[in-house]
């Protein structure tokens, strides 16, 4: 089944705060092979960033299967790299919804901000739903 | 344009379980072959946020840490499967550093290969330039 076309636009509940620790962010540099620094690894935001997608993939009324779903594209844009001490929210919008071939493309924007609400990094991330059922 | 890299990288079954649990991306076509195969895949396969942060580590080293690199964006293109033996697969990452713009900040184009064919498609980072020089 396809997703509803009224996700477009639709902005999710910002996720609860949080709080990074030095531990995790040693923990995802030792994951993906870097010395541990004070700055995070570009790629650390989808940590904060990934909870939101799952308030999307998760929710009844967007209708998504989630075995159907693949991630097709990410980006970030950085204005300053995630430190120990951050209290990090994610709030996702619903971009673009464009439906060809049996497939929904979502492209989401998820704008990645502090305990004071200043914006830390914009995640964008394309996540494509194969809306038929292929059989195999 | 200048030359970057090339960086390697080797990928085994356990960089993925590390991955999983460091990421909190916990599907299970990254760490089962049954589920994988059954969703019409050949294996494994790792996250591609991992092969992403892996060439994002090439590109933080080529831009003199992290906190230079302004954007980072790829198109997962390919998969890549993870064989379940010691020796994993490797994935060799190359960069095209292109014309400081007059805001000081340069384009990479990425390219990420594995196995002979491209897993990561438009590849492109901006990052913010240390130094004079390019």
């Amino acid at each position: 089944m396809a997703v509803s076309p009224e996700l477009a636009g639709r902005t999710f509940p910002p996720t609860a705060p949080y709080a990074v620790s030095a531990a995790k962010i040693r923990e995802f540099a030792l994951a993906i092979g870097v010395e541990p620094a004070e700055d995070a690894p570009p790629t650390f935001p989808i940590v904060v960033a990934f909870a939101a997608m799952q308030q999307l993939m998760h929710d009844p009324e967007v209708g998504i299967e989630l075995h159907n779903v693949v991630h097709r594209d990410q980006r970030f844009v950085q204005v300053r790299p995630i430190r120990a001490g951050d209290a990090l929210t994610a709030t996702l919008t619903v971009e673009t919804l464009r439906q060809a071939a049996g497939t929904d493309l979502i492209g989401t924007r998820t704008e990645v901000t502090d305990a004071s609400g200043e914006l830390v990094t914009t995640a964008y991330a394309t996540l494509a739903h194969r809306a038929t059922e292929v059989s195999v | 344009m200048t030359g970057l890299g090339p960086a390697r990288f080797r990928v085994t079954r356990a960089d993925l379980v590390r991955y999983a649990g460091a990421s909190g991306d916990f599907n299970p076509i990254h760490w089962s072959d049954r589920v994988a195969t059954s969703v019409g895949l050949p294996g494994v396969i790792a996250h591609g946020m991992f092969t992403m942060a892996l060439a994002g580590r090439a590109v933080s080293e080529w831009a003199g840490g992290a906190a230079n690199i302004v954007e980072y964006g790829v198109r997962f293109s390919r998969p890549v499967v993870v064989p379940d033996d010691e020796s994993g697969v490797e994935i060799e990452v190359t960069g095209e550093l292109g014309e400081t713009s007059d805001d000081g900040t340069a384009p990479i184009t990425v390219t990420c290969v594995c196995d002979g064919q491209q897993v990561l498609g438009m590849a492109k980072a901006v990052v913010r330039r240390t130094d004079p020089v390019a």
